[in-house]
């Protein structure tokens, strides 16, 4: 009956859906959906619905589109029937069109279609809107599930994907490479920098994604942080050694991060302050994954915020918290009362915090968490007023001078109306009482009193247990408790009768006057039992204990067997072997691995190339033999050290350049032989895909870079070099920053007018330096110092400054300078500082004021200046507390700039923009 | 063959892969499938774990079953169960599903079983947008607005009538746009910016009153309405008390970083600017005192309750809705008691004793007494109960937290501007 009123139902559907009118359409497709939600079968309307599926009608379309991708799969020959509305649809000029077209078509589960999809997402991927793009980044996850064999396919188009600078496209391609070949790592090094960068404007969702991705790449592709004797150092801190020790230094010093594992952290920890707690939590287990240690006290504050959030993200959190707080109490321990639990909690966010308390606890705050556990178990909650019996015997065996205040507060439990209180108390008890029972005699006996009310199997086993180990301090009582036992043998539980007949065993062995009948009887009762394991155990027990000439050589060993001393059970965290999961992972929450877990591996103890990271520049087609020529010459000069510096390429000019690095090779002292020698070694073994200008960075590894260049450098080289650069169309933006001398400098600056000058007058090229693109930090740092102040003019007070091309950390227009301050005259200075009005009005940013500097001391302050972008000296007063010198910094331009990596394709995008 | 051939492929990975709604009572009324159906008898295992809990709040949130994990969110009554078949980070599906009922909510006023019958179709056209292969799309409540319309009576009247559609017709503009949470071309008659701080206080008081642990946690929700692409600064008297941030998407972190303001570009409507964290270290003024006797009697079945509040710490302004919610004992069958002032209620099958007393007279303080009978025979409560109290003070953030000024730049017109301060009891607690 109702299935035929359902059938006629389905009538009506079809006829509205073969009407004219589009409002009985909607309607009828409307009711349809309303079907689908609740579960009902709706398949043989399949034939009229399809036939819909071009309607003009958006909501209807939409509908239909619904239905199709649920039951394509079933009637996959009348699915066929749609498909070219969607192709159609696919070259729709409006790309939400085209984008609900590729996700639908992807969407039907129908394996003779692959080769269509192939071609839509081939064509998506290079659609202009980013947001086709991202529907093809799904559309690949797709397309992998129904035919797995696509996948090589697929990964050309991921690669393709990968270079997307769209922020929309980056979280979507990252999760199609997750799903269909995590393995693939090289595919990432390219765009490892990239990704770094674009994060904190990727969507919330994606971002998630990128950072477990980034924490698994980093796993492998950096050495740890975590040595033991690890300095903490960076690369820009070289700086405070002498040039000539540099080298040395960097060999022996045991850890160096390198900077892009640095850029990772820098650029996820902002999003500690996300409003979405999975973002959180996947900084959080990145930080904890790869941040040195010291560093990983900033997650703390986010993760207990996350606490005043829903009661399923509490869970989660406080999993990982318990996780973490094994290993390092220290992060949570001034947090501590966060985890105080409320009764209104639910009882497993109760008993996770309950873990996390335990974990904290330590000789300082034990008392005050005695305190607090105390309130939990008076608990209406029984199975956590449990819990906390647990966790307080936790407390007890850690830590060694509350042991007998836990006891004793265990013993009044005993008393405790509650069953399950009494029960979990004797368990905990009994556990603590192993590792001291000399001492404890009287709650022995106390125990054995109370043996008659407790009736809770596992609470009777362990006070026989105890009688029975320790029945040597209670030698008038154990066989009194026996006796009873032996009556009530029989309606005793599994667990009971195992332990009734060890305290016989025992009891036969240390008394066995009193109680050598005793044991008979109960073993056999034992003999007979139901239950194969006791008839088991009372066998060979009485084989062991009892002799006779059957008995073997055993039997002589009996008292040592049963009698030995036992080790007392340590009681750990349940939470203790988590740490094998990567924090934040479903598999952690389930400790267990779930499918599609991707063990994250461990450090590698030897970083990999790092160049692999270095975006590689696009060579322009049609010069391919002047590459290689070129490859074989700047072999030598390559030097790992010099990566940050943009590459600059240039065909044109290599004749010049060859000329002036022949001359500056016969000058170069001994020092820069060896070195250019080592470098050579480096880059063979490195990829030598890698090319640099290398001119200049030649120039930085010698030791009087202002003469060489000088000499055979002018600036007409570099001028010509340019030009061609720029004539030759070859062009790929480069300033160099890291050039040591002022007058260097100075050359640049002049040269980099020139550019823009020529750039105008050819409607060639347009200079810009594209902040948003990624700055590249400083390799390099010249370790000149400008002088500030001269110790004559300062009255004994001298100060020198330098540049230190690090992104300021007091504002973003800022640059940052480091001072040092040293004292020449034989008093002692007080109170160096800034004064509050700066003449010229930049912005500055004053180092805290210097209480006192001592004769011959020295101290090295950092301070931020905002220039406004122009190369106007920065005039402000250093005061003392006697004195005021005027002082000024002069920027040259090259520090201003920040310097970035640019490809070649970007930069002619960038020059499309500001043609003219 | 291909049957089978079909089985292994759908183990390729995907986020989530199916959405079930079930009420209270375990009425399975929605679900939703991204990739192809799995069976709701997958849900047995869900029911299995609702029934072991008793209570809704005790279900775990993650459950697993031999093929799939379960992934559920309990809220308004509704568990969302998502279907995960492999590695995810679980709060991600956490989080999405109370996305998907914080949009339900936003479309239909309320989120409840009702609601979402009623606008099934809406909700489907919902979590197909919010949802793509399981991962998901938009969710920014600002452009599923425009790509599916919320339901208002008079629009769905006139749907009805002229068959027109809830559907967009044009693309989103934000999603192309570098700030995907605002869309373009908003016009306001009215230009106004209002801001809600709003604090609540979390607290642990002792038996005698004294603050075992005490923390505020703040929010600041905006209602913008403002016309074009107005870029907002605001900036605190204070900001150093504020511990712990954090922001909605669209505010600059590193102007926070940098000169401690909040800078933005705001979505269009009503949105929670940032929420913070005045730290446990910094003295919490509590607002009120509670004096309470709550004792039960070794003997017949009985015990009594004497409950006085009295005013604190209120920097001199009023305590409004003033409410005592008492979870009792499970033995605790009525309660006869006598307020001095607001109405009380005792919920023998929830044993919630609340006791609702409104705005707080310094002068003549409330008090609630009376007795308690409990089930004879049964022995009498091991603990006292614990008293959660809410409250209200209007005109005041109790860390003392002020907004200094709020500029805008990018537009010419003058918004109205508006800032009010509301302080709550959050998680407030009395242990007795």
């Amino acid at each position: 009956m109702l299935n035929h009123r359902f059938l006629c139902r389905n009538e009506d559907l079809k006829e509205m859906l073969e009407s004219n009118k589009e409002s009985l359409k909607l309607e009828a497709m409307k009711r349809i959906v309303g079907l689908i939600a609740k579960g009902k079968n709706a398949s043989e309307l399949f034939p009229a619905v399809v036939k819909n599926v071009a309607s003009k009608n958006i909501e209807l379309k939409k509908l239909v589109y619904v239905y199709l991708v649920r039951y394509a799969e079933e009637q996959q020959d009348l699915a066929l029937l749609s498909i070219s509305t969607f192709q159609r649809a696919l070259k729709d000029p409006n790309q939400l069109i085209r984008a609900s077209a590729l996700r639908v078509l992807s969407s039907i589960r129908v394996p003779i279609i692959v080769p269509i999809m192939m071609l839509a997402i081939k064509e998506a991927a290079t659609d202009l809107s980013p947001y086709v793009r991202k529907t093809a980044a799904h559309a690949i996850q797709k397309l992998y599930s129904l035919d797995p064999d696509q996948k090589e396919h697929l990964i050309e188009v991921i690669e393709k994907l990968l270079k997307d600078k769209s922020t929309l496209v980056a979280g979507s391609v990252v999760m199609a490479f997750e799903e269909v070949c995590p393995d693939r790592i090289d595919l990432i090094h390219k765009n490892y920098r990239k990704l770094c960068n674009l994060l904190v404007d990727v969507e919330e969702w994606g971002q998630v994604v990128i950072i477990h991705m980034l924490t698994r790449y980093a796993r492998t592709q950096f050495v740890s942080p975590w040595r033991e004797d690890a300095m903490f150092d960076e690369n820009n801190e070289k700086a405070f050694y002498d040039s000539e020790e540099e080298r040395k230094v960097e060999q022996t010093k045991p850890y160096i991060m390198d900077p892009d594992h640095r850029l990772l952290l820098r650029n996820t920890k902002p999003l500690l302050q996300s409003r979405n707690t999975a973002v959180v939590m996947a900084v959080s287990q990145l930080y904890w994954h790869l941040a040195p240690k010291h560093e990983l006290s900033i997650i703390t504050k986010s993760l207990v915020r996350l606490l005043r959030s829903h009661r399923e993200v509490q869970y989660v959190v406080l999993q990982n918290i318990a996780t973490m707080s094994i290993q390092r109490k220290g992060m949570f321990e001034p947090f501590m009362k966060s985890f105080y639990v409320r009764s209104t909690d639910a009882t497993h966010i109760k008993t996770l915090k309950l873990e996390i308390l335990t974990n904290l606890a330590n000789e300082a705050n034990i008392s005050t968490i005695l305190r607090e556990f105390q309130t939990y178990v008076k608990s209406q909650d029984k199975a956590f007023a449990a819990a906390t019996i647990q966790a307080i015997g936790r407390c007890a065996t850690n830590i060694s001078e509350v042991t007998d205040t836990c006891l004793n507060g265990l013993v009044l439990l005993l008393s405790n109306r509650d069953e399950t209180v009494v029960a979990e108390s004797v368990v905990v008890i009994k556990k603590l009482l192993q590792t001291q029972p000399s001492q404890h005699s009287d709650i022995i006996k106390h125990m054995a009193k109370l043996f008659d009310n407790i009736t809770v199997p596992m609470a009777r086993a362990s006070i026989l247990w105890l009688m029975g180990e320790y029945c040597e301090h209670v030698p008038k009582i154990a066989p009194d408790v026996l006796r009873k036992m032996a009556k009530t043998f029989t309606n005793e539980e599994d667990i009971v009768k195992l332990q009734i007949v060890n305290l016989a065993a025992k009891l036969y062995l240390t008394n066995s006057k009193q109680t050598k009948l005793l044991t008979q009887y109960i073993l056999n009762l034992g003999k007979y039992d139901q239950n194969y394991d006791i008839r088991d155990r009372t066998r060979f027990i009485r084989q062991l204990i009892v002799p006779n000439e059957k008995s073997g050589a055993l039997s002589k060993y009996a008292r040592r067997i049963l009698m030995a001393p036992k080790p007392a059970p340590v009681l750990q965290s349940a939470f203790k072997d988590r740490d094998r999961f990567q924090l934040g992972t479903l598999s952690h929450t389930l400790n267990s691995q779930a499918s599609g877990y991707l063990e994250l591996s461990d450090w590698p103890a030897v970083a990999p190339d790092q160049s692999v990271r270095n975006v590689e520049v696009v060579e322009p087609a049609g010069a391919p033999a002047l590459r290689k020529s070129k490859t074989a010459k700047s072999n030598e000069k390559f030097y790992s050290d010099s990566e940050e510096e943009e590459e600059e390429e240039e065909e044109g000019s290599s004749s010049e350049e060859s000329v002036s690095e022949s001359e500056s090779e016969e000058n170069s002292d001994d020092s820069n032989k060896s070195s250019s020698s080592q470098s050579e070694k480096s880059s063979s073994e490195s990829d030598s895909e890698k090319k640099k200008k290398t001119l200049k960075n030649k120039k930085l590894q010698q030791q009087k870079p202002d003469i060489l260049i000088i000499t055979y450098l002018p600036p007409q080289i570099m001028q010509k070099t340019l030009l061609l650069i720029i004539m030759t169309k070859y062009i790929l933006i480069h300033i160099v920053l890291s050039i040591s001398t002022q007058f260097f400098v100075n050359c640049m600056c002049s040269l980099l007018h020139l550019c823009v000058f020529l750039a105008c007058q050819f409607d060639v090229v347009s200079w810009h330096v594209h902040v948003s693109l990624q700055a590249s930090s400083p390799v390099f740092v010249p370790e000149t110092s400008h002088e500030l102040l001269h110790r004559m003019t300062g009255k004994g007070l001298s100060a020198q400054y330098r540049f230190t091309r690090q992104p300021c950390i007091y504002g973003n227009s800022m640059v940052s300078l480091q001072l040092t301050l040293s004292n020449s005259s034989d008093q002692a200075l007080e109170n160096i500082h800034i004064s509050e009005k700066s003449s010229t009005g930049q912005n500055i940013h004053r180092f805290n004021a210097i209480e006192r500097l001592e004769p011959q001391a020295s101290v090295t302050v950092s301070m931020g200046v905002d220039f406004n972008d122009s190369t106007q000296a920065a005039n402000f007063q250093l005061c003392t507390k006697e004195d005021e010198f005027s002082v000024s910094i002069q920027p040259a331009v090259g520090e201003l700039l920040l310097p970035i990596t640019m490809s070649e394709a970007d930069f002619t995008k960038e020059q499309e923009h500001r043609a003219g | 063959m291909p049957v089978l051939d079909i089985t292994l492929k759908d183990n390729a990975l995907i986020m989530i892969h199916s959405l079930f709604l079930i009420n209270n009572a375990g009425d399975l009324f929605l679900e939703k499938h991204w990739k192809s159906v799995i069976s709701r008898s997958v849900c047995d295992y869900f029911f299995e774990a609702r029934e072991k809990a008793v209570e809704p709040d005790n279900v775990p949130p993650v459950i697993r079953t031999p093929h799939h994990y379960l992934i559920n969110i309990y809220r308004e009554k509704i568990f969302f169960v998502s279907v995960i078949q492999t590695e995810v980070p679980p709060l991600f599906v956490i989080e999405f599903l109370h996305r998907v009922a914080e949009t339900f909510q936003d479309y239909f006023g309320e989120c409840s079983e009702s609601t979402i019958k009623d606008n099934v179709v809406i909700v489907y056209e919902l979590l197909e947008e919010m949802l793509d292969n399981g991962f998901p799309l938009a969710t920014e409540s600002n452009i599923l607005k425009e790509l599916i319309r919320p339901p208002t009576i008079l629009r769905s009247m006139v749907n009805t009538i002229t068959g027109s559609s809830n559907v967009g017709e044009t693309l989103p503009t934000g999603q192309l746009s570098t700030i995907p949470w605002r869309r373009a071309g908003v016009k306001y008659t009215n230009n106004e910016a209002y801001f809600d701080v709003v604090e609540e206080i979390d607290a642990i008081l002792d038996k005698s009153g004294t603050t075992v642990f005490a923390e505020i946690q703040g929010v600041i929700d905006a209602c913008v309405k403002l016309s074009g692409m107005p870029d907002l600064t605001l900036s605190f008297m204070n900001p150093r008390l504020l511990d712990d941030v954090s922001f909605h998407p669209c505010v600059r972190y590193k102007r926070w970083e940098s000169e401690r303001v909040i800078s933005f570009v705001p979505p269009d409507g009503n949105f929670q600017l940032m929420s913070y964290h005045i730290s446990a270290q910094n003295l919490v003024a509590i607002p009120v005192y509670v004096k309470q006797n709550i004792s039960f009697f070794e003997t017949g079945s009985s015990g009594r309750l004497d409950i006085t509040v009295g005013p604190k710490q209120t920097m001199g302004k009023t305590v409004e809705g003033l409410v005592v919610t008492v979870h009792m004992p499970k033995v605790v069958l009525s309660a006869n008691l006598n307020a001095t002032q607001g109405t009380y209620n005792y919920d023998p099958v929830t044993k919630i004793l609340v006791w609702d007393i409104g705005k707080l007279n310094p002068q003549k303080l409330p008090n609630l007494k009376g007795s308690l009978s409990l089930q004879s025979g049964a022995p009498k409560p091991e603990e006292n109960p614990s008293l959660n109290i809410d409250l209200k003070i209007q005109q005041l953030a109790i860390s003392g937290l002020k907004v200094n000024r709020l500029d805008m730049y990018g537009e010419k017109y003058k918004p109205f501007k508006g800032v009010k301060y509301v302080t709550k009891a959050g998680k407030f607690q009395v242990r007795t």
